[in-house]
């Protein structure tokens, strides 16, 4: 377990280092996912079985991810007497815009998918 | 012998009180969520910020000192964002089969999710700052937070509206694509999972296994994706 966050941080690590050395216009995290990705299609090429202790605490991670957002959204009630002026507009705004990328989103990959499928 | 109060004084000015708090307060809405067998409107994370929230609210503690505890739950989105690789490796099978239509989705849906806001917000009269904090709500809440700031937005505002459009995405999704009739869970998985990012992708793999591998996968690239437009846009549009 230990070593699986370990492994998960130094890609993070790597990702960091990366963006910050070359200017990428990327998220660090997101970097360091592709090595992550890329490391481990090579070991097994390879056969090597680095990433097994990766594995479970990728898992632990992915099973509570709801819970890591919950610091940035209690921020709310810091935000609130400045929001509330526009609370309504800002709601109304965001769910719409939820909705339309939603069905526009699914609709492009099921049309996609078919055209693509048929040839 | 210390009075009670002295007790609450010294606690609730410690992380440890906040950081138990949180753990506690997400196993019970996890809990509720598991009874409730999924509900869509039952989301651990609409749960837990409400529990959370009114507690502050009652007791009257900022939410600096509570961020002291919680912060250390806050730094895991990084390393949760590069354990993303891990269903992709197991299912890149799958993956490799839906490539065109992932690669439609992302840049019809990504320009979606960014120019709805620049439209919807202008038209309701939103001030400027709070549109600039707005537009990378759909990209996960570490790299939202980048965009804002490096675009002179307010990263805790967008923190907020990434969050917020994460329970939204969520709560709406299930019903929304029965609706529509979509059947395919790999489409279903991506759309969530772009426009509403980690919160998206819990409910994904609430659902379907599938539809947690797309979205955990949608929520990656669009992250890649709006950190390259909401820039352009700006400078095109604002």
């Amino acid at each position: 377990m230990i070593k699986g966050i370990a492994l998960l941080l130094l890609f993070q690590l790597l990702g960091e280092s990366i963006v910050f050395t070359t200017g990428l216009p990327l998220p660090g995290p997101v970097v360091g996912l592709v090595l992550l990705f890329v490391a481990m299609q090579a070991c097994k090429m390879l056969g090597l079985g680095l990433f097994a202790e990766a594995e479970t605490a990728a898992d632990g991670f992915l099973a509570n991810l709801g819970l890591l957002f919950v610091p940035a959204g209690v921020g709310i009630v810091a935000l609130w007497s400045q929001l509330q002026s526009q609370a309504g507009a800002i709601l109304l705004v965001l769910v719409a815009s939820a909705v339309l990328t939603l069905a526009i989103t699914v609709w492009t990959f099921v049309i996609v998918r078919r055209l693509v499928g048929r040839e | 012998m210390k009075h009670p109060i002295e007790l609450w004084v010294y606690l609730s000015a410690s992380p440890l009180l906040w950081l138990t708090l949180t753990l506690f307060a997400w196993i019970a809405a996890t809990t509720i969520s598991v009874r409730l067998k999924r509900h869509p409107l039952a989301n651990p994370v609409l749960i837990t910020i409400a529990l959370l929230s009114t507690t502050l609210w009652l007791f009257d503690v900022p939410y600096e000192t509570f961020f002291e505890g919680a912060q250390f739950i806050h730094f895991l989105l990084g390393p949760a964002t590069v354990a993303i690789a891990i269903p992709l490796y197991r299912q890149w099978q799958k993956v490799r089969q839906a490539l065109i239509p992932m690669a439609a989705a992302l840049v019809v849906g990504s320009f979606s999710a960014v120019l709805s806001i620049v439209l919807m917000g202008k038209w309701a009269g939103l001030s400027q700052d709070v549109l600039v904090s707005f537009l990378p709500k759909s990209a996960t809440a570490g790299v939202a937070m980048a965009i804002s700031s490096s675009l002179g937005g307010n990263p805790s505002l967008t923190a907020v509206l990434v969050v917020l459009t994460g329970i939204v995405g969520a709560l709406v999704v299930t019903p929304l694509m029965n609706a529509m009739r979509i059947k395919d869970y790999a489409a279903r998985g991506f759309a969530v999972g772009l426009t509403s990012h980690g919160i998206g992708t819990a409910r994904a793999f609430d659902v379907d296994e599938t539809a947690g591998l797309f979205a955990g996968i949608a929520m990656a690239l669009n992250a890649i994706a709006t950190s390259l437009i909401v820039p352009l846009l700006v400078r095109l549009v604002l």
